[in-house]
């Protein structure tokens, strides 16, 4: 799942100042899952909003709305008849939402409530961890299905630096080293010796790094 | 040969060697290298230039080693991961190689957390194995990552570095050896404190025939302070120095010399370690110690190496 933060209330007020009439609009998957912005958090930051503009001597007016899904058309059309008197429209989804809004809106104002932080796995409850960095060619088969590129600080793909002691990063101890984790599992499936092997250089073409990624399966466009 | 450069052919000779550690400043001052590049010259074969150590800015580790070459010095140029992506890398040592730089050290880095830009966005394009193998690509298959042609090569005596004082610790002999196979020459340790883990570690390297293949110094360097051994012991992930050392320092009526004498001792240890080609002075901003050490230790003189050209066609003999 993706999961997102809601920026600081402070922030927050700033990014909607001079806007009187408000569209707040959650989300219903990745952030309801990670308590950042469905619909129960739409509900506490609005309010929040509203008595932060009157403590302030003024108006907010806010409408709340949370839908399945913010990137996709087919809910995102569902907010087309809250939109026209709104001002403008905060997003509680993750930075997709965000711009899947502004895309279906092109005259409106979006703005962003929530900080995108990445694709994680919920690790227990109230804690989630980044597990993918969508790097466009995935190497789990070679490391026994743990991420070096997004769970070693510095994506080595060679083994763990001069810094990994008794399990955590040399960059804080709060976080796992990625290669003593991989180390372990291929330890615990008997394929250490594949850690022998020297990795080539990556091709970073498919990330990031070789400009904005798309799909496009010509089989499945109408 | 390799490269020709001084470390190499001192190892080559058979030499024990002697290379010791010159901090860039965090200024542009140029006189603090020449400073210590002249408390240097004469006693160790040649000086590793460290490249932005712990992610802190400091002048570049290519522009200080050219400094050190104008005082006869032989510069390891240290070049970490962490700055650079394969581009800015390769044209880095063709331009090193240029101005006459013949050893890399190729590292990860640092993280930039531990620096004065914790802000930073990283590069890690390549990790320090791939740099290994690129430069070494460079060197004797005349290629560029990309597989295109470089007409001069830069021929570099290529440097790994190695922390048998980090986890997994039965993974460092065999990263050791990827090291190796990916083609590195020599390799610089992390700073040996705790002596017998060290022993352990090269016990493995020469079960798996890794000393063999590649010159091995390890890190030595003197402590100044028993504060400093206290920072040393807690602070730094992958550097281990055991309480016993703390202790002797926090003691010491005068910590610089018990510094200097806890160093001798751990170099005459680690000279005893079959497998061990040289040590490695890492007097960290304390470059004024490296001769007091190097001459108690036995060191001195530092080998000369006289080169040898290739042998050329002989000239006509004149008529009688
Ligand atoms: S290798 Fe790439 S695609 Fe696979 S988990 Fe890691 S970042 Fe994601
Ligand atoms: S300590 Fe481990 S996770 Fe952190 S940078 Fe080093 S190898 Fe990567």
């Amino acid at each position: 799942m993706i999961i997102a933060e809601q920026k600081t209330l402070e922030e927050i007020k700033q990014i909607v100042a001079g806007y009187n009439k408000l569209l707040v609009v959650g989300c219903g998957t990745c952030v309801t899952v990670c308590f950042a912005g469905g619909e129960k958090e739409v509900g506490i930051l609005a309010s929040e909003l509203r008595m932060a503009r009157q403590m302030d001597g003024q108006q907010l007016e806010t409408v709340e709305r949370t839908i399945q899904r913010q990137c996709e058309w087919e809910f995102v059309d569902q907010l087309k008849d809250a939109i026209e008197d709104c001002d403008a429209i905060l997003s509680m989804g993750c930075g997709v939402g965000v711009q899947g809004l502004a895309e279906r809106f092109p005259t409106k104002v979006v703005l962003p409530a929530l900080n995108t932080k990445g694709m994680a796995l919920t690790v227990q409850e109230g804690l989630w961890a980044e597990r993918c960095a969508g790097c466009g060619n995935c190497v789990l088969d070679k490391f026994g299905g743990v991420c070096p590129i997004a769970r070693c600080s510095k994506s080595l793909q060679n083994g763990p630096c001069g810094g990994s002691v008794n399990g955590k990063c040399e960059i804080d101890p709060e976080i796992d080293c990625g290669w003593q984790l991989v180390y372990d599992r291929m330890k615990a499936i008997n394929m250490l010796d594949k850690l022998y092997e020297v990795q080539e250089i990556k091709d970073w073409s498919t990330a990031r790094d070789g400009g904005p990624r798309r799909i496009n399966r010509e089989d499945l466009r109408l | 040969m390799k490269a020709g450069s001084n470390l190499e052919r001192v190892l080559e000779a058979g030499h024990f060697a002697v290379t010791a550690e010159l901090g860039p400043p965090k200024s542009a001052d140029a006189k603090v290298i020449h400073d210590k590049a002249e408390t240097l010259k004469g006693n160790c074969d040649a000086v590793n230039i460290t490249d932005n150590q712990t992610a802190m800015v400091r002048m570049s580790s290519i522009a200080a080693g050219t400094i050190a070459l104008q005082h006869g010095l032989d510069p390891v140029i240290q070049m970490t991961c962490r700055d650079r992506n394969r581009i800015c890398m390769q044209s880095d040592l063709l331009g090193a190689y240029a101005l006459g730089v013949r050893n890399v050290l190729c590292l990860s880095g640092d993280h930039q957390r531990f620096g004065n830009h914790p802000q930073a966005k990283n590069v890690y394009d390549v990790d320090s194995m791939q740099l290994i193998r690129m430069v070494k690509n460079m060197r004797d298959e005349k290629k560029f990552q990309c597989g295109e042609a470089i007409k001069v090569e830069p021929r570099f005596f290529i440097g790994a570095a190695a922390n048998p004082f980090a986890d997994p610790f039965e993974f460092r002999p065999i990263r050791l050896g990827k090291k190796v196979a990916a083609g590195a020459d020599f390799a610089q340790t992390q700073l040996v404190y705790n002596v017998e883990k060290f022993i352990n570690f090269m016990e493995i390297v020469r079960k798996m025939g890794i000393h063999e293949k590649i010159y091995i110094l390890p890190g030595v360097g003197p402590i100044k302070s028993g504060k400093a051994a206290e920072m040393m012991a807690t602070t730094v992930p992958g550097l281990e120095v055991p309480d016993e050392i703390v202790q002797r320092m926090k003691k010491a009526e005068d910590p610089k010399a018990e510094g200097i004498s806890i160093c001798l001792e751990i170099i005459d240890r680690v000279r005893q370690i079959p497998g061990v080609a040289g040590i490695h002075i890492m007097a960290i901003e304390w470059e004024k110690a490296v001769p007091d050490i190097v001459q108690r230790a036995g060191l001195l003189p530092r080998p000369v190496i006289e080169v040898v050209e290739e042998p050329q066609e002989p000239p006509a003999q004149k008529p009688a």
